[in-house]
């Protein structure tokens, strides 16, 4: 008991505690998310109006931001699963890092659940027992179901193992592993029932096909990992955690594949839907070639597949994808051509043309444009807490009864890089 | 058979019947009593913490006192379905009083609830409709719609899509697709010729119908396998016992999900607080029905349940000047809209999504 008593403030304080460029980080998130809170503000007293958002075209940055995240979220399986499945040792090393960024994401999923709602006041509407909960119908329900699970999983997982480090024990792995298994299994899980979410809508016919489910979970497990590696060597450059190759060159392998199957699949359905060109394509021809004259959509899906297509040639070369210095390149492409190609670049023409065949383009705002970068500012923002707190106890600096040495050890180091400086 | 017969129940018979109705209503729902009693134990309890956030909100927001307690008991309150008789008598007379006092007139809410025997059944004749666009207007004007300057601040329920007639010519013969490749696709098949669904719904000539056009008015069709009501995660669209698919406008989250699953984009978002001039407003209102609207909410046609409910027609069938539109009761076998199912050539639209849509179209 005195030890979890400890944890929390042990963990805190090495949290607070950091450099100027810590601070400098911190501070700039932290005005980009005061940004997004006014933004908050006023879609909560003007309403979405002072949004871009219309009756034809509903969903548009914050719906394509959440799907995009819960790939992200579901993403971080690919270091769990090698860890625990195959018992990967580099990757077993930092796994509870990709349960840090999976804690982060959701949270992040949340955050734009909220800025998509038209009354984020009524969220209480949905709480069992007190609202109503529409299960099994809804698939809206299904995914805040599967959301809110993986989130306690990473929770429990993650902070349960960062507690075993911090206190010195031993894992249980009776109770530990089951619950690593079923998370990887829910990992699944969440990106699938979010596919679902919109490919269970006849009415929109760009949707509205099987692929749709396997389509998210392998650009989730290109996407994620290439924000995680990405991650890695940050945390390699800035901190005193190492995290060997190995674990880098196996998710660049995930991302090599995934990233391939995800454009496989890309084409697949270029080639169904334009061979018959049916009234149904509608949505995909506007997004390649424009409809009626809209074209609005067009660059950014030529941009996002030829930045896609890029990523998984230097993927594919071994020469680059072993190359730290320009791994990087490859993974921003590839993250960046995911993001536009599973946000925007779904979401939005599935409601081109609307049913009854209009064609209405979508323009986000500015304020839409500073609540989408203000409520990812915050994520990493978690994101920054949950990665330092789990690195200082995987590098045993922030330990049960060792927390009267870190302080003297944490002032002798300011001091140390005062006077470097 | 009189074509101007009541579609429901004549006005005689319902005007006293309208307690017992109400009493009668109320009592599917006494098994799940216990169920109500626990749920507001549990509120009283779980919305404390809740009640500190959006009170200060609902507060600040309001000057005038009575309405902020209004709309502080409004935040509260539970779904209207699942409501007691005496809580949804409760919710509609907060309601009158905010409203009346909003709108500066004596506004009533109504909840004359569903009719035994009764399913409410619409038909409209494509041949006779001339795109004169009343009906939306007359729907407008009924069901208390938003009707600002700003884009995102009109909302209109009915559509009348006006389709070009194609025009078949020999200069066309040759205009097939693809050309140049020496293999020829088509023509003159290309030329539009009331491509079904694909139409503009905002014109306003000088006279109709216009040449060359024909038309082809949409609207809710109160499916009776609504997509709709299976995608809210909340239940605040449901289908009423008489057939008409409502939305409970205090309970929406806004989530907009039933948009996305509407197959025939019935359903309007109230993008911001609807504009409503308390002169246009129209007082005469139903809680599942034409009742003003928040900022938030999804919003669409119920058959003007304010009216029907009251053994009268929806305003865009009275106001039709051709007789284009036709309303019933469908489990009564002698009602217009029976005869017509009966007797004309009838579809739905989109009849292949299996929505089984309750707004049938006909021609002579």
């Amino acid at each position: 008991m005195q030890k979890l008593m400890s944890f929390a403030p042990d963990y805190f304080y090495y949290i607070l505690k950091g450099g100027m460029k810590f601070y400098a980080w911190m501070g700039f998130l932290a005005i980009l998310s005061a940004i997004a809170l006014y933004g908050f503000y006023l879609q909560n007293t003007e309403g979405l109006i002072v949004t871009g958002l219309t009756s034809q075209i509903h969903d548009g940055l914050y719906f394509a931001n959440l799907v995009f995240l819960v790939g992200v979220a579901a993403g971080a399986v690919t270091i769990v699963f090698p860890a625990y499945v195959h018992h990967h040792k580099a990757m077993h090393e930092v796994t509870v890092l990709g349960e840090m960024l999976a804690i982060s994401a959701v949270i992040m999923v949340t955050l734009f659940v909220l800025a998509h709602m038209g009354r984020p006041d009524r969220l209480w509407h949905m709480i069992p027992f007190i609202g109503i909960y529409n299960l099994p119908g809804s698939m809206l329900g299904w995914d805040v179901l599967v959301l809110t699970g993986y989130l306690l999983l990473n929770f429990v997982c993650g902070f349960y193992f960062l507690y075993v480090k911090y206190s010195g024990g031993t894992i249980n792995r009776k109770f530990f592993m089951p619950l690593i298994y079923v998370s990887i299994v829910w990992a699944l899980s969440i990106h699938t029932v979010t596919a679902f979410l919109i490919s269970t809508m006849p009415a929109r016919p760009m949707w509205f096909h099987s692929v749709m489910p396997i389509r998210f979970i392998v650009t989730a497990f290109a996407a994620g990992p290439c924000l995680i590696i990405l991650i890695f060597q940050i945390i390699r450059k800035n901190t005193k955690l190492w995290i060997q190759d190995e674990a880098i060159n196996l998710l660049s392998l995930i991302i090599t594949w995934c990233l391939g199957i995800a454009l496989f699949l890309t084409l697949s359905e270029v080639v169904v839907e334009l061979y018959a060109r049916t009234e149904h394509a509608d949505g995909l021809y506007y997004l390649m070639f424009g409809l009626h004259g809209l074209t609005r959509l067009v660059p950014w899906f030529w941009g996002s597949l030829i930045a896609m297509i890029i990523a998984f040639a230097m993927f594919l070369t071994p020469g680059i994808r072993t190359n730290y210095k320009l791994l990087p390149i490859a993974c921003v492409l590839a993250f960046g051509g995911i993001w536009v190609e599973k946000g925007m670049a779904l979401v939005v023409p599935g409601f081109i043309p609307t049913p009854i065949g209009e064609v209405t383009e979508y323009y986000p705002t500015m304020i839409e444009v500073m609540m989408t970068i203000g409520l990812w500012a915050m994520g990493f923002f978690i994101l920054t807490i949950l990665l330092k707190g789990a690195i200082g106890i995987l590098l045993g600096e922030v330990r049960f009864g060792g927390a009267a040495k870190s302080i003297d050890s944490a002032s002798s180091g300011k001091t140390a890089a005062y006077e470097s400086r | 058979m009189a074509p101007k017969k009541t579609p429901l129940a004549d006005p005689v018979k319902e005007q006293p019947s309208e307690c017992p109705a109400q009493a009668a209503s109320a009592e599917p729902l006494a098994p799940g009593k216990t169920t109500t009693s626990r749920r507001d134990f549990l509120k009283a309890g779980g919305m404390l913490s809740l009640s500190s956030l959006m009170g200060a909100g609902a507060l600040m927001a309001q000057s005038d006192e009575a309405r902020a307690a209004i709309e502080w008991a409004e935040h509260f309150q539970g779904n209207y379905r699942l409501m007691t008789p005496k809580e949804k008598a409760e919710a509609r007379a907060r309601l009158e009083k905010r409203y009346s006092a909003e709108y500066g007139k004596k506004v009533t809410v109504d909840g004359t609830e569903a009719q035994p025997n009764v399913l409410m059944g619409y038909a409209l004749n494509v041949r006779k409709c001339i795109g004169c666009r009343r009906c939306v207007k007359a729907c407008v004007a009924e069901n208390n719609q938003s009707r600002g300057k700003e884009a995102g601040q009109n909302i209109e329920w009915i559509q009348v899509l006006k389709m070009e007639r194609g025009e078949f010519s020999k200069e066309k013969m040759n205009q097939g697709y693809p050309e140049g490749l020496g293999i020829q696709v088509g023509g003159n098949a290309y030329s539009p010729a009331g491509t079904v669904l694909e139409g503009q719904y905002f014109y306003e000539p000088a006279a109709v119908p216009e040449k060359d056009a024909t038309y082809m008015p949409i609207a809710c069709m109160q499916c009776e396998k609504p997509p709709c009501v299976k995608v809210c995660p909340v239940r605040t669209t449901y289908r009423e016992p008489d057939g008409v698919v409502v939305i409970d406008y205090n309970w929406c989250i806004g989530c907009r999900m039933c948009m996305g699953a509407c197959p025939y984009w019935a359903r309007r978002f109230n993008l911001t607080t609807p504009v409503l001039p308390k002169e246009e407003m129209n007082p005469v209102t139903h809680y599942l029905g034409n009742r003003p609207r928040m900022r938030g909410v999804v919003e669409k046609c119920h058959w003007c349940l304010q009216r029907t409910r009251q053994g009268r027609y929806p305003a865009c069938v009275e106001v039709c000047p051709v007789g284009a539109r036709k309303f019933g009761n469908l489990l009564d076998p002698e009602s217009e809209v029976s005869l017509i199912l009966a007797r004309k050539n009838v579809f739905r639209l989109k009849a292949d999504l299996n929505t089984f849509p309750k707004f049938f179209y006909f021609y002579d």
